[in-house]
């Protein structure tokens, strides 16, 4: 095995060194403006949340100085042990359980105590990597693919079972890794609709026109016009769109013309559109045998089945803080008291910081506040209040830069293992992204995750940037081996 | 490398697609809260400040000699944060501010039950106690430290030095709903004027509101002052007037109504200056004030003889005769007599004991004679032949033409004088007329000649037609402020209104004035070493005639101008002059001579109340 040994401070990618500096660098400053008080002690008091942060940051660089010393091919071959090593403090966490904060995802070894959810994402993804990397691999074989979802689904069990809902839905995120492993495009779509049409259903399931169901309605006719243009991509069918859409808009067109005279439900006609589509595909099925026709059938019968079950579901068998906690987030019921108050009060404090915000340290929100767990979720409201758009906007798009440009060092990898690790650490923060950046500015349900690099925490810290760092240098090192 | 079996370059466009998408719609949503919406920003402000109003003091008042009448005393309230009481020593607590425990319990209870009190929070300071003395406080002040929770406020309430003038000084109480409604400048609790000066000059006594911006956090609590301070600003002290009433004269007319309902208004007819205002029954002013309020409001308002009501103003009576002079003064502008135009009178109009009657006296009688004289006769023909002049075409012209007359003198609408709600009184129209009558000719509507009839008048109008006569043609509209400090009167109260009639008749009709003084009517009012014009009334209404009585002196030069009305007085002469005599007397020259003594006892002591109904 050919092998180039070089120097890695040469060949490490600075632009992303950079970027993750400067990010936790803000967030100490953040954390420093979140707990400010009006007798407050400096920025480098041990006793203050802001000095604690600084200690978290220099052993995170320091692990991260050691890791990078580390020779690459040592995460491959350790991948399992890691993992393995990962699951079982997955396990000690739950069957000796610590209630800190009214968590119990705490791990307590003598003076050191930790998260080791936190850890088991990087883990995670250094096993899927070496799953995915290892010899005559191959997704579209089912028995690889369930094994890879065992690894996926072990950890995030594992920590559902701790009650860390939100960091077990952070692994959902590898889902976009193995979709660039040549997962199937349709179960990432599945997914995509799934979620679409339940939130679509729920969030305009009160909003009435006439007696139709106005979230139905559009859930149905997503289905139908999705189905007419899945046809359309498929060169050698087209000439059934034209069929497929009369189909489909005569029961419509009538049942409009009725509705005007007489109460009638439009979801009635929507469904009996479905049903003449599928019939047709089922027929052009049978007489072309391409099976296109097929999915696109099964697609309608099964869309519309989970979409009469998602209300079932939502009535009968979530509890009802559950309810209320996804109304509230999708914005049916007002509770700014309740449910809703952390959202409101971190929309106000980031609305209220304007276009250039009021000034480090003089964001009135935080100082009295007003946004509940300030200095850990809800860390971005600092920076919408204190830096207005201009910060808010800054920090969004320096997350949005390393994402990218991770993604682009992954596309440059010569290993599978290295490129799907990539990917992974791409998915990852970007997935903690989404959600933490989201659920403050009132775009997704209120999920406690962390924003990476900025919410206060030694586990979150340390976890976060080993899963970088780890990248970093097998990206330093991809050159090293063929 | 293995050979993928799928398009690889694709998906890597549409995850890198999908990243930018999503970071694009959070870009669009963090414009949308941060620069779109303004409202967020209020929220946090809602959230986070407490605007602390800073009470100025509220503007004194003077008399016209400089003597003070109203002015401001600190009074304290003891707040309480319910959430801040903790281990409290109820038993010292009571003893400081001298209430026993039971009280304490009690008002306790009612501060927390939200049915009293419905803007109960345990956060915000609640009122426990109003208005402390000064002893009390100072017990309390000492050891407020050992009470967490109890805080002492400072108000201020109105003291009053003497207990007359309530109508034109006015009262203060709390903002009502429609005032918050009107206005954005006060907060629940705020005090307003509600009636006279007080309310008129509101925007001048109260001066501007402070505010000292605080913070709060999200339990309430007080975090300091924000940034320093320096966006709080400063209460401007409300601006201090000083009135053109002249106190002891008001004091001393008070008294002589007493026991009497009407008014005395004195006017001093080069300014314009109202020296005293007497409505009667008067209250004093000092009843309204403070914790006692509600009570004495409520009975004043109950009281039969309407003692709220400010009778020189809210009170509209026929003129009865008082109105002749002005009737002369029509009729010689439109030449429809002359001044030795003579008319005959045999007790009555027309001829021979009709109605009006007359009494009796030499005929026939020139103008002024008949002014002298009171004749009712010969403002009936005067009217009569003025309604049936050629000139005017018809008699609709002609009574307009008069009505527009009678107008300019101060007639027929509120005159402006600076005290809120002033009636306008009536001075009728040929549309009025067309509209109450379908026919009607001199005879129909000859009562008005004699200031009887449909005409209305308030007694402030009567007094000011007074100074009109004593300037031979102008006056200044009646004010009762004097003064404000840094500021200068509104001009409506510095310009001459002219009526438009020439002065020499003003002349002829102060000739008959004098002679109803000398050798008329209002003999009474016949100082020796003052020469008086005056003219008596009698307004006839539903129960026993009103007494009015309308003068200025001296002749010339004239000081000042007043009515007197006495309602239920019966003939203008018997209570209405001989208190007008005393008023001028008193004013021109400060005291009540020796030689008067026994009518101004005569007067003091005089009753005379209707018997009036008791309001449910």
């Amino acid at each position: 095995m050919p092998y180039r040994k070089n120097n890695i401070w040469k060949s490490i990618d600075w632009w992303s060194i950079s970027i993750y500096l400067i990010l936790v660098i803000i967030g100490w400053f953040s954390i420093y403006a979140s707990s400010y008080d009006f007798d407050q002690v400096s920025i480098f008091d041990l006793s203050g949340r802001a000095g604690m942060q600084m200690i978290w940051i220099i052993i995170s660089l320091v692990l991260g100085f050691s890791l990078l010393l580390i020779e690459s091919d040592w995460y491959d071959i350790f991948a399992y042990w890691i993992y393995f090593f990962i699951i079982l403090l997955l396990v000690i966490t739950i069957i000796i359980p610590h209630n800190i904060r009214g968590s119990h995802s705490w791990l307590i070894m003598g003076p050191i105590r930790f998260q080791p959810a936190e850890f088991a994402k990087f883990a995670t993804t250094l096993a899927i990597a070496k799953l995915i990397n290892s010899y005559k691999f191959d997704l579209s074989d089912l028995k690889n693919f369930i094994k890879l979802l065992a690894f996926i689904f072990l950890p995030m069990v594992l920590i559902f079972m701790q009650k860390e809902t939100g960091s077990a839905l952070v692994f959902f995120a590898l889902f976009f890794v193995l979709y660039r492993e040549g997962m199937p495009g349709s179960i990432l779509f599945a997914g995509f609709c799934a979620i679409l049409f339940f939130v679509i259903d729920i969030r305009y399931g009160n909003v009435q026109w006439g007696i139709t169901e106005m979230g139905k309605l559009i859930v149905l006719l997503f289905i139908i016009i999705s189905s007419i243009l899945w046809i359309y991509t498929y060169k050698k069918g087209r000439s059934n769109v034209k069929y497929l859409f009369f189909l489909s808009l005569i029961p419509l067109v009538i049942a409009y013309i009725i509705s005007l005279f007489l109460p009638f439900d439009l979801c009635l006609a929507a469904s009996a559109a479905i049903v003449l589509t599928v019939c047709f595909l089922l027929i052009i099925f049978i007489r072309y045998k391409a099976s296109i026709y097929l999915h696109v059938a099964l697609f309608s019968i099964i869309s519309v089945a989970y979409l009469y079950s998602t209300d079932y579901v939502f009535n009968e068998l979530l509890e009802p803080h559950q309810k209320v906690r996804i109304e509230v987030s999708l914005g049916i019921i007002d509770d700014p008291s309740g449910a809703g108050y952390n959202v409101n009060q971190s929309k106000i404090a980031i609305g209220s910081g304007g276009v250039f915000g009021k000034g480090y340290l003089n964001g009135t929100q935080t100082k009295l506040k007003y946004v509940p767990e300030q200095d850990t979720d809800f860390i971005f409201c600092t920076i919408g209040e204190e830096k207005g758009f201009i910060g808010s906007t800054s920090v969004l798009l320096l997350f949005g830069i390393l994402v990218v440009r991770i993604i682009f060092l992954s596309e440059r990898q010569k290993s599978i293992f290295s490129r799907v690790y990539g990917y992974g650490v791409a998915s990852i923060l970007f997935f903690h992204l989404v959600i933490n950046i989201g659920m403050v500015i009132g775009l997704t349900p209120v999920i406690g995750i962390p924003l990476p690099f900025f919410s206060y925490g030694g586990s979150s810290l340390l976890a976060f940037s080993t899963l970088l760092v780890i990248f970093l240098r097998l990206d330093a090192g991809r050159n090293e081996r063929l | 490398m293995r050979k993928l079996n799928f398009d690889s370059e694709n998906r890597k466009k549409y995850i890198f697609y999908f990243v930018c998408l999503i970071i694009l719609i959070y870009i669009i949503q963090l414009f949308k809260l941060q620069v779109l919406d303004t409202n967020y920003k209020q929220w946090a402000d809602s959230n986070a400040f407490l605007n602390k109003k800073l009470y100025p003091s509220r503007g004194v008042m003077y008399d016209r000699n400089g003597k003070l009448l109203v002015y401001n005393q600190p009074a304290y309230d003891v707040m309480v944060v319910m959430r801040e009481t903790e281990k409290l020593d109820t038993f010292t607590f009571c003893r400081a501010v001298n209430i026993t425990i039971e009280d304490f319990r009690k008002k306790l209870a009612d501060v927390k039950n939200r049915k009293l009190n419905p803007g109960y929070s345990s956060y915000t300071p609640q009122t426990f106690l109003t208005q402390l003395g000064a002893k009390e406080y100072g017990i309390l002040q000492e050891s407020i430290y050992k009470f967490p929770g109890f805080y002492i406020q400072k108000r201020t309430v109105r003291e009053y030095n003497y207990k007359n003038a309530a109508h034109v000084l006015g009262y203060i109480a709390e903002v009502d709903k429609q005032n918050l409604a009107e206005e954005d400048y006060y907060i629940r609790g705020d005090n307003i004027g509600k009636t006279g000066v007080e309310k008129y000059y509101e925007s001048y006594l109260r001066g501007t509101k402070g505010v000292e911006i605080l913070l709060r956090d999200a339990h309430g609590r007080i975090k300091g002052k924000y940034e320093e301070g320096i966006h709080d600003q400063d209460p401007v002290p409300g601006k201090d007037l000083t009135l053109s009433i002249d106190i002891d004269l008001q004091a001393y007319g008070e008294a002589l109504m007493s026991n009497k309902l009407g008014s005395i208004i004195m006017i001093e007819p080069t300014t314009g200056e109202v020296l005293c205002m007497v409505s009667s029954p008067a209250y004093n002013p000092a009843i309204l004030v403070g914790r006692q309020f509600s009570d004495n409001y409520t009975s004043l308002l109950k009281d039969p003889y309407t003692p709220l009501i400010n009778r020189a103003l809210n009170g509209t009576y026929p003129p009865g005769s008082t109105f002749k002079p002005a009737q002369s003064l029509v009729f010689l502008q439109e030449n429809i007599i002359q001044t030795n135009t003579a008319y005959s009178c045999y007790a009555g109009f027309p001829l021979g004991g009709g109605h009006p009657h007359c009494h009796f006296h030499g005929s026939p009688l020139s103008l002024i004679p008949a002014i002298g004289t009171s004749c009712n006769s010969y403002f009936c023909w005067g009217l009569k032949s003025m309604l049936e002049n050629k000139k005017y075409g018809s008699i609709q012209n002609a009574i307009d033409k008069w009505r527009d007359l009678m107008v300019a003198q101060g007639y027929g609408y509120s005159l402006g004088i600076d005290l809120p709600s002033e009636k306008r009184g009536m001075i009728p129209n040929s549309q009025y007329y067309n509209k109450i009558y379908r026919r009607w000719n001199p005879f129909t509507i000859i009562s008005i000649s004699i200031g009887q009839g449909e005409i209305e008048t308030t007694p402030l109008q009567i007094c000011n037609f007074a100074a009109t006569m004593a300037n031979e043609g102008f006056f200044y509209t009646p004010h009762v402020v004097k003064k404000i400090k840094d500021n200068f009167l509104d001009s409506l109260y510095t310009t001459r209104r002219y009526t438009g009639i020439q002065s020499e008749y003003y002349q002829a009709v102060a000739e008959g004035m004098r002679l109803a003084v000398t050798d008329g009517t209002c003999w009474k009012a016949n100082i020796p070493d003052i020469a008086v014009c005056g003219k008596t009334g009698t307004a006839q209404n539903k129960g026993k005639d009103h007494s009015i009585f309308m003068a200025y002196a001296p002749k010339e030069n004239p000081k000042v101008a007043i009515v007197v009305l006495v309602e239920n007085g019966g003939f203008g002469a018997t209570y209405a002059v001989p208190i007008g005599r005393l008023m001028i007397e008193k004013y021109i020259k400060g005291e009540i001579p020796e030689s008067s003594k026994w009518r101004e006892s005569d007067m003091l002591n005089a009753v005379i109340l209707r018997n009036a109904v008791q309001k449910k």
